[in-house]
């Protein structure tokens, strides 16, 4: 019997605020957009409420790509928060990609919920950009040397 | 050093000072340690030279809720650690007596060990008054010498300054270290491939023995309860909720302690596996200062931390891949 080789199926993470970026994906949905069924959708109160170590347990536990998408700057529910999740984000990002995450597996698209077209397209062009990257390393592995 | 004693001496014996915080002589010459000293006779004990690098102002923590004031040794570096946790409020500036120690940069024993230097009995030239630029090495092979700088610790090299940011008054003179740049080391792996820099962390990473000893140390984790600690088994710190905190323990740590941490170097210096730990740090450190401005922790008690600040202008996410 042979080993089949398997397909590469990225396993996609999207953080996406209850307030705007959910809804549009729920427009998304209503409005019959299609986006790849490798994304997962986990729903927060606010982009502020992603903690990096959620992001870092997603590639641990061997996510492919992490997208977190929150309301634009400015028009985020509780005002302010998702200032301070941009900033935790870049620097978070930075982090991986120093310790070799590379950037495109991580990414931040501030989405409303009038625009089920940009979460489609968004979804869309970030999966291919995972498929292109192809299997990403095992961060669980950081600290035991092979 | 003479002086130092003198002086703690004298603020103890008029009560300005109930206790002197300083460093005693370890059993080797190389290894001094922290410690109080309430009397002025057990300040015969007390050392202060090139191997005293520990950093004194998470110990005023505590010292913080002791009766009356403490007498702190602080080196250059070491103010920035103390100004960090007064904006914490994490230590109390009025139980604080405070006495700038002049540094000439702090040495590393490791690095002196692997120069070839074994069997050592005595060290000179390691005292701060001293001048030299060498140290001699009594050894049961002979005698040995070391440049000073080839033995200073890594931090030394890219010294922040040997200006005390805050002080009652300042005891001894310092020496400049610094004859490095503070960002080579993380700029050398920003350059590298994703393969590579990978490989170079589980590398220095898989060295850990989980010791904690970085965490321990650190002034910046200084939380009353840490997320490390295991809440099921109260009396077993070191036991760890879950593997994810095993493997991503010095990420997270480096993220909780990101624009707090003042890169007083302490992490890779009391690292007993060499885990040169301080790239993390320093790496938020550089990102910070490119993306929101310069910004040093510990430079004063009342700026805004880069994380719990924003401007409506800030850099989106997607500069760290167009950085390069």
């Amino acid at each position: 019997m042979s080993i089949e080789k398997k397909e590469f199926k990225p396993k996609i993470v999207a953080f996406c605020c209850n307030w705007c970026s959910y809804a549009g994906a729920d427009l998304a949905g209503s409005s019959r957009l299609s986006y790849p069924a490798d994304v997962k959708i986990i729903r927060v109160p606010c982009s502020c409420r992603v903690n990096p170590m959620f992001i870092l347990r997603a590639f641990e536990k061997g996510a492919d790509g992490v997208i977190m998408c929150g309301c634009h700057p400015g028009d985020c529910h509780y005002s302010t928060g998702n200032y301070y999740a941009r900033r935790r984000m870049t620097l978070l990002f930075s982090m991986l990609d120093y310790i070799g995450v590379e950037n495109g597996r991580t990414r931040v698209e501030w989405v409303s919920a009038a625009e089920g077209v940009k979460f489609s397209d968004t979804m869309n062009s970030f999966v291919e950009k995972i498929y292109s990257l192809g299997e990403n390393v095992r961060l669980g592995d950081l600290r035991c040397r092979s | 050093m003479q002086e130092l004693i003198n002086r703690a001496k004298e603020l103890l014996e008029n009560g300005t000072v109930a206790r002197v915080l300083g460093w005693k002589a370890g059993d080797l010459p190389y290894n001094p340690e922290p410690a109080y000293f309430e009397s002025a006779e057990s300040l015969k004990d007390f050392v202060y030279n090139g191997f005293c690098g520990a950093n004194l102002s998470k110990y005023m923590i505590e010292a913080s809720k002791l009766e009356g004031k403490t007498l702190v040794c602080l080196k250059p570096c070491d103010t920035y650690s103390f100004n960090q946790l007064i904006k914490e409020h994490r230590v109390d500036r009025e139980k604080a007596y405070i006495i700038g120690v002049g540094c000439k940069g702090k040495l590393d024993i490791e690095k002196i060990r692997n120069q070839g230097v074994k069997g050592i009995e005595s060290i000179q030239g390691a005292e701060i008054t001293d001048a030299a630029d060498e140290l001699k090495i009594q050894t049961i092979y002979g005698e040995k010498t070391v440049a000073y700088a080839d033995a200073m610790l890594e931090r030394c090299h890219v010294c922040k300054g040997k200006e005390h940011k805050i002080f009652d008054e300042e005891i001894g003179e310092s020496k400049e270290t610094k004859d490095g740049e503070r960002f080579d080391e993380v700029s050398r792996i920003e350059k590298m491939s994703p393969a590579e820099k990978f490989a170079f962390f589980q590398k220095e990473l898989s060295k850990c023995i989980r010791c904690n000893a970085c965490r321990n140390v650190c002034p910046a984790c200084s939380c009353r309860k840490c997320v490390f600690d295991s809440n099921k088994f109260d009396s077993s710190q070191k036991a760890n909720v879950d593997s994810f905190e095993e493997k991503m323990f010095h990420i997270i740590r480096a993220f909780h302690v990101a624009g707090r941490c003042t890169d007083c170097g302490e992490c890779s210096r009391v690292c007993p596996q060499g885990i040169p730990l301080h790239l993390f740090n320093r790496k938020f450190i550089k990102d910070i200062d490119e993306l929101y401005g310069e910004y040093q922790a510990g430079d004063d008690t009342d700026s805004k931390a880069p994380l719990t600040n924003y401007t409506f202008e800030d850099a989106e996410p997607s500069i760290v891949g167009k950085r390069g």
